[in-house]
């Protein structure tokens, strides 16, 4: 029973609950570095920590914060947690911390892990939440590991800063500028909602 | 770039070339679920334009005077949050106690800003870009003027989209996305007139 819910838990985010394609949230900081595979690697890796993390220690909490500045204790510890993350980037990849920016500081308002923290984690068990953080990353992660393997790649006929493609390929410019992100996330849901949702309904 | 120009240079740029909507994808949640109705866009715009304004100057003191002095720019991202929420709730109970018809139109938009990623943007974009005070402010303020024009570009557009046959798959986020590139890349096209870094 309870090692069944667990893995309910887990997997949900990563299909049918996902949190881009179905609930769309949260693309806000990570989608403008989707230009190159290896930011993107970076920032999901960044908000996957934050997310689990900080729905394992709000739901430790949860019982001993008053409701009326909930939003602001949430706040408070997702941005411990953001900022071990900078700090962590900058002591030991200053040239990757540099080309984020400001997009490291951005995962406190990720519209995610405050929505996992609203939505689970002040219900459930501290481990249960983990999970749920954990897996609601996970998912979150591999969508803009696609996007990024799909800009990058048509962009600069890179994958992960190496030559893939040949000096036959001309590069897509397109991609790697702002239209680029919005035009994959929308084939991307448009793709995701015609097979496996329609799959789902039938 | 000389001095006098430089301010007026960063505020157009910050509207038009490098708007924080559709270049930094900046603001996208509340763009997606708010642009179905041309008036609440009205609404939610006009307060992110107030917000922004004051917002990135105040942060901007509070980051040279008091975070800088005592070698805590590492916490710069607690405390933005915080002084952005502070100054949210205040200005939400100002309005509410002294105009009842603003605060229907406009106050019950305020608190949905404190999490709107645009404004936290703005702030650290302020000051990796080391902007001065009155900078920082045309920033804030261009920054929202150019959220505002885009979500009433992009409210608009919707409305007549009600009428139209989208595949069922790109319904709702879908096509929007798709119409976001659109106007991005119309923006990209004053690119050649300003840039900034």
């Amino acid at each position: 029973m309870a090692k069944s819910k667990v893995r309910k838990t887990f997997l949900e985010p990563l299909g049918k609950n996902n949190p881009v394609f179905v609930q769309i949230l949260g693309i806000c900081s990570t989608l403008a570095v989707t230009n190159k595979l290896q930011n993107t690697m970076v920032m999901v890796l960044g908000v996957m920590f934050t997310t689990a993390l900080s729905s394992w220690t709000l739901s430790l909490l949860r019982n001993h914060i008053p409701s009326r500045i909930r939003m602001m204790v949430e706040t408070m510890v997702i941005a411990t947690f953001v900022i071990i993350v900078d700090i962590v980037l900058k002591a030991f990849y200053p040239e990757m911390w540099k080309q984020l920016g400001p997009y490291v500081g951005l995962i406190i308002t990720n519209c995610i892990i405050m929505g996992r923290i609203e939505a689970f984690a002040l219900q459930n068990k501290p481990m249960l939440s983990l999970v749920d953080g954990l897996a609601s990353g996970l998912g979150y992660a591999y969508v803009l590991l696609a996007i990024a393997f799909v800009r990058e790649l048509l962009g600069t006929g890179t994958l992960w800063g190496y030559q893939v493609l040949g000096s036959w390929w001309t590069n897509w410019s397109i991609m790697i500028m702002p239209p680029g992100g919005f035009f994959v996330l929308a084939i991307f849901i448009w793709i995701i909602r015609e097979t496996i949702m329609k799959e789902e309904k039938a | 770039m000389n001095g006098s120009i430089m301010p007026f240079a960063i505020f157009f740029a910050s509207i038009f070339t490098g708007n924080i909507l559709l270049t930094n994808y900046l603001g996208m949640c509340s763009f997606l679920s708010v642009s179905k109705e041309l008036k609440t866009s009205t609404g939610l715009g006009v307060a992110v334009i107030f917000v922004m304004a004051t917002t990135t100057p105040l942060n901007w003191l509070v980051y040279q005077y008091l975070l800088i002095p005592f070698g805590l720019e590492y916490l710069r991202f607690i405390v933005f949050i915080i002084v952005i929420a502070a100054f949210v709730q205040l200005t939400e109970m100002t309005i509410e106690r002294y105009s009842e018809p603003l605060y229907q139109s406009l106050g019950i938009f305020l608190p949905l800003i404190t999490v709107n990623c645009a404004i936290l943007g703005v702030s650290l974009f302020m000051v990796i870009r080391e902007y001065t005070f009155l900078t920082s402010f045309l920033f804030g303020l261009g920054s929202g003027i150019g959220w505002f024009i885009a979500i009433i570009a992009m409210a608009g557009i919707r409305q007549k989209l009600k009428n139209a046959k989208v595949p069922p798959g790109l319904e709702g986020p879908g096509i929007t996305l798709i119409i976001a590139g659109f106007m991005a890349m119309a923006f990209m096209g004053f690119s050649g007139m300003i840039a900034i870094s």
